[in-house]
């Protein structure tokens, strides 16, 4: 049913095409967290890799900085409705880190972790095949501690809460397990075109 | 058992009340009434004759336990949705919503206190909801708000929190103006500042904030907790929510607390 007296500010054409459902287009580029930023230093930040408790390889800045490079530009879709289009974005693909780490993949589920204690899950499906990457820079340059610097995970087919800022590790987990947001009611894959939104959606 | 999708609902528009020249708040009856939790928000959801539609988020700055909720949304010269309300929308109109949502920015009696909550212009609205949910069920909680807006007509629920203030135990409130002098005495002026943080702390005496809730444009977000880390309160016990985009921009430079 329409909305008495509201006619709305049309995207173009092109825009619409690109947005989900209920999402608008911003030029900016929104700070969302839970919690204050932290300062993750790079000369004490560490990725590691784990199968559960187990780790299985593990970089420091240094080694990390030495693994192949991808850069890609993708559009990137908030859960708070805006979508940003076109990020330039340079890291490590998922694909070369397990390469580097010279593990198949044990389980098809991975919870990301960061340094500040958030998690998010994402399968391991939506990880690899040049689909997500551990992003250490932003439009050509570090990424700043606000946006989830020095190293972010970038996975932005999905919504953006799923690209955990800080991370510091992917855990292969046996089954699908929420993490922060999806055991505080947001939903447990977070497809924007899906509108997945929260729980149940 | 699959978990249940929050549907979309109508609500109607039972009453607008101006904050401030900018600022309304807009008073919804949702036809299925629902309870939440002080800090959720709610998705808005307008649709035009071609079925075009706009979402949008908003705090909740009403308490549980009511049939309506209060949205308070503020007069964005670009903003789709915030002047669709501001120069449509009447009493008697419906819109859709779905909520709540949301589950961390909460406060519950159960979790106790003492609470800090820092605010920055609109971001009093979830903070208002955890102040008048302590009020109606949890009294003896101490509680302390940190506030800033820009002018003394820009203060939005400026009269309720300043009457909690003189009437409520265990509720302190620091209101500061940034923008121009403060006409009374007990708001201050300038920006909130780390002697402003740690004064207000003093009055929990010996405990820090189990939770502290901050809430406002990006930067003033990312200075007070900043400030409030210094000052001791424990990285994990700092719940934030940011405004991003346009109205950080017009937000932003406005409430910031400068560097200490």
């Amino acid at each position: 049913m329409a909305t008495r007296g509201f006619f709305g500010r049309r995207p173009s054409a092109d825009d619409a095409a690109r947005l989900p459902p209920g999402q608008y287009k911003t030029e900016d580029f929104p700070v969302l967290s839970a919690g204050p930023t932290p300062r993750v230093q790079t000369d004490t930040w560490s990725f590691t890799l784990k199968h559960g408790p187990r780790p299985l390889a593990s970089w420091d800045w240094q080694a990390f900085n030495a693994l192949p490079k991808t850069s890609v530009m993708r559009d990137i879709h908030c859960v708070t409705k805006w979508s940003k289009f076109d990020t330039k974005w340079e890291g490590v693909s998922i694909d070369d880190l397990l390469a580097a780490a010279g593990v198949e993949a044990p389980t098809g589920f991975l919870l990301a972790h960061s340094f500040d204690g958030y998690s998010t899950n994402v399968p391991l499906a939506d990880l690899v095949d040049g689909k997500a990457m551990v992003a250490t820079a932003y439009d050509g340059r570090p990424i700043t501690a606000d946006h989830g610097g020095p190293a972010r995970l970038l996975v932005p087919h999905l919504y953006f809460w799923k690209s955990a800022k800080w991370v510091n590790g992917l855990q292969f987990t046996e089954r699908d397990e929420p993490g922060f947001w999806e055991l505080r009611g947001y939903h447990i894959y977070g497809d924007p075109w899906r509108e997945q939104r929260f729980t149940g959606d | 058992m699959p978990p249940t999708r929050i549907a979309w609902q109508q609500a109607t528009v039972t009453a607008i009340v101006p904050q401030t020249p900018t600022v309304k708040s807009y008073i919804l009856t949702p036809s299925t009434p629902f309870d939440f939790v002080a800090g959720q928000h709610v998705d808005v959801r307008l649709t035009a004759p071609d079925g075009y539609q706009a979402e949008r988020s908003y705090s909740i700055g009403s308490a549980p336990g009511g049939d309506t909720i209060e949205l308070v949304i503020e007069r964005l010269e670009d903003g789709e949705v915030s002047l669709f309300f501001h120069e449509v929308v009447e009493v008697g109109d419906a819109v859709e919503i779905r909520g709540p949502i949301g589950g961390h920015f909460n406060w519950s009696p159960s979790d106790a206190g003492p609470i800090l909550l820092v605010g920055g212009g609109s971001g009093v609205v979830p903070l208002m909801s955890m102040l008048r949910r302590r009020a109606a069920a949890s009294p003896d909680t101490p509680f302390a708000l940190v506030y800033s807006a820009r002018r003394w007509d820009e203060v939005i629920f400026r009269d309720e929190v300043m009457q909690r203030a003189r009437e409520e135990d265990h509720f302190t409130l620091a209101l500061t103006l940034t923008r121009e002098a403060s006409p009374v005495p007990d708001v201050r002026s300038g920006r909130i500042d780390r002697m402003m943080l740690a004064d207000t702390l003093m009055v929990f005496g010996d405990q820090l904030p189990v939770l502290t809730f901050v809430c406002g444009a990006t930067a003033f977000v990312e200075v007070a907790t900043m400030l409030l880390i210094d000052l001791g309160v424990p990285f994990e016990s700092i719940r934030t929510e940011r405004y991003g985009g346009a109205e950080a921009k017009i937000l932003g430079p406005d409430v910031a607390v400068p560097d200490a």
